[in-house]
């Protein structure tokens, strides 16, 4: 019988190994094929982009995961050779960051109405924000158009720091996460003779630091790779963030793409590497709409 | 009279208190989801924004008229079809088997959401190397001597997308799964273990029960999740990919070049109903489903 139990669970962790490597291969080859010279990137992959830019173009299609000689070249040419590559990265910051503050901001504020009043009104709007949170981008996208339309905004950041900055996804998930917060805190603080706002900003926010941290890991990442929103709202070329751009890197330039994309990598890496858990802790706390 | 006004009183000044915080976010909210919504709806029963004459139901009858809107709901729906039973079930299967004492556990679940991490664009071109004519599975295939597949320009093409889909979706369905399962009470499954159940029965028979609500939620977010697909097949195949790989988005955004207010509110209008019709219905689902469990 237990003879039987080992072989189950070695055959469960060698499946498990096989899925982890399969799912772990693309982040890997990125970052290793970053550090071949194009001349290599040409040779395996010239079938496939059909760049014919001369030098030896292998006949079959090789897919290696170490280089055969390391280079910097490719983070050389993206980033100190051509700046527009930094520019691009740049307004990917200047996109995201407002929106994951404002979004975290915003959405604190709301999620201690819903937690610390209940009513019908306000669960009716609570359950709102849930559909609303739902709804596919293809849904929110036009009255978005409308909107920027109408202030102006088209064509420029605002038309997609706005919306971001009122998503109601982490109201939605403050609000699960507040809501656990015991009430004899708030009802001792009460007592005592803090002003809501008090209560708010002493006892509420300190008791969720993690989830505001996970939620503000979450919404960078979803931000982070957004590409339908630039290409709607932000049609000038100038003001696209780079994970739009990454894909318009032309077919001759594909080390430098991965090099850029590595480079694009970091922030959302050192994040989850720094905050895996509580990640795992915000991801695993959005687990149900209702109640 | 005079012990029921300071009650309301108090009621009242709640209610204030309440909406000053939540009067940010609801502003917002207001004007920049609500508010234009209703004029899409407005936008989708008229015949023109210079005109604006009430047509009532003609928009949406042009709309499915629409060849190009009937492939990519077409399209759409069948993708959806596929990719969310399939990202649901393979994501209990990755949470049940992490959920087995192996060794490694937590770097697999490292490893298993990594793909949340990686740009889009980045993993388009792995994805162009691996599926290309001349790619690495192609070789693959060729080795077992079986031929070629065109898989981008050919009815495999949303096999293609759908892999993407799951590898880059079924991490962060895990974790959901792992936290359910938890959750299952496990003085319940020791019972079970005493009287003899097996796995299968132990599974079937109380952690899906427990795991319905998780099943809900993934299922709705791999719904949400499957509509976005159109990121990277925009970035595989372009604006205007091959038949089978055309989106919703792809409609919306070819729809968005010739501004055509009419026909983009009605599109909108009617997936925000069918999105509300398919919720609607997986929570009237959950709830015949849970009914008897507790949490």
């Amino acid at each position: 019988m237990k003879k039987k139990r080992y072989f189950g669970r070695g055959a469960m962790f060698l499946l498990c190994a096989f899925f982890a490597v399969a799912f772990l291969l693309p982040t890997v080859l990125t970052i290793t094929n970053s550090f071949m010279a194009e001349s290599e990137i040409n040779a395996n992959y010239g079938m496939v982009f059909s760049t014919t830019t001369g030098g030896y173009v292998s006949e079959k299609v090789n897919l290696k995961f170490i280089p055969d000689k390391v280079t910097l070249s490719q983070y050389i040419t993206g980033l100190i050779k051509s700046p527009e590559y930094l520019l691009k990265f740049w307004n990917s910051i200047i996109l995201v960051v407002p929106i994951v503050i404002f979004q975290v901001a915003i959405a604190s504020v709301a999620a201690y109405s819903f937690t610390r009043w209940r009513g019908k009104i306000r669960s009716g709007i609570f359950f709102f924000y849930v559909i609303l949170m739902l709804m596919p981008y293809q849904v929110t996208l036009v009255p978005n158009y409308l909107v920027s339309d109408w202030l102006g905004l088209l064509n420029t950041r605002w038309a997609i720091i706005f919306p971001g900055m009122f998503a109601p996804f982490s109201v939605f998930l403050l609000t699960k996460f507040m809501r656990r917060i015991p009430y004899s805190l708030i009802e001792a603080a009460k007592v005592d003779g803090a002003g809501e706002w008090d209560i708010f900003t002493k006892i509420c926010l300190p008791q969720c630091r993690s989830a505001l941290y996970s939620i503000a890991i979450l919404v960078f990442i979803d931000y982070w790779n957004m590409v339908e929103q630039p290409l709607i709202l932000l049609q000038d070329a100038e003001s696209q963030p780079l994970s739009v751009f990454l894909s318009s890197i032309n077919a001759g330039e594909i080390g430098l793409a991965f090099a850029m994309a590595t480079v694009y990598m970091i922030p959302s890496l050192l994040l989850f590497l720094h905050g895996e858990e509580y990640l795992v802790e915000g991801i695993a706390n959005s687990g149900s709409v209702k109640g | 009279m005079k012990k029921i006004s300071p009650k309301l009183n108090d009621r009242g000044k709640d209610f204030l208190k309440s909406m000053c915080f939540l009067s940010p976010s609801l502003l917002g909210v207001g004007i920049f989801f609500i508010l234009p919504f209703c004029v899409v709806v407005y936008y989708s029963l008229i015949d023109g924004v210079g005109s604006k004459n009430f047509v009532f139901l003609q928009n949406f009858i042009k709309l499915f008229d629409n060849s190009a809107f009937r492939l990519a709901a077409k399209n759409t729906l069948t993708f959806s079809a596929m990719a969310v039973p399939l990202a649901v079930v393979l994501s209990i299967v990755l949470a049940l088997m992490l959920e087995c004492r192996i060794p490694l556990k937590s770097q697999f679940r490292t490893f298993f959401l990594s793909p949340m991490m990686v740009p889009v664009a980045s993993v388009v071109l792995i994805w162009q190397v691996l599926f290309n004519y001349n790619g690495t599975i192609n070789e693959f295939l060729m080795l077992f001597g079986a031929d070629r597949i065109d898989w981008l320009q050919s009815q495999f093409a949303p096999v293609v997308v759908l892999l993407l889909f799951l590898w880059k979706n079924l991490g962060y369905n895990m974790i959901l799964f792992m936290a359910a399962l938890n959750n299952i009470p496990k003085e319940l499954l020791e019972v079970a273990d005493v009287e003899g159940a097996g796995e299968m029965y132990k599974f079937f028979a109380i952690k899906l029960r427990y795991l319905s609500p998780t099943v809900l939620f993934v299922t709705i977010l791999s719904l949400i999740n499957s509509f976005k697909v159109f990121r990277e097949v925009y970035l595989l195949a372009g604006a205007y990919p091959y038949e089978t790989l055309y989106t919703l988005q792809h409609f919306m955004n070819n729809t968005f070049d010739s501004l055509d207010y009419q026909k983009l509110s009605a599109a909108a209008v009617v997936m925000a109903v069918v999105m509300v019709i398919i919720i609607a219905l997986l929570f009237k689902a959950e709830d015949w489903f849970g009914k008897d469990v507790e949490g």
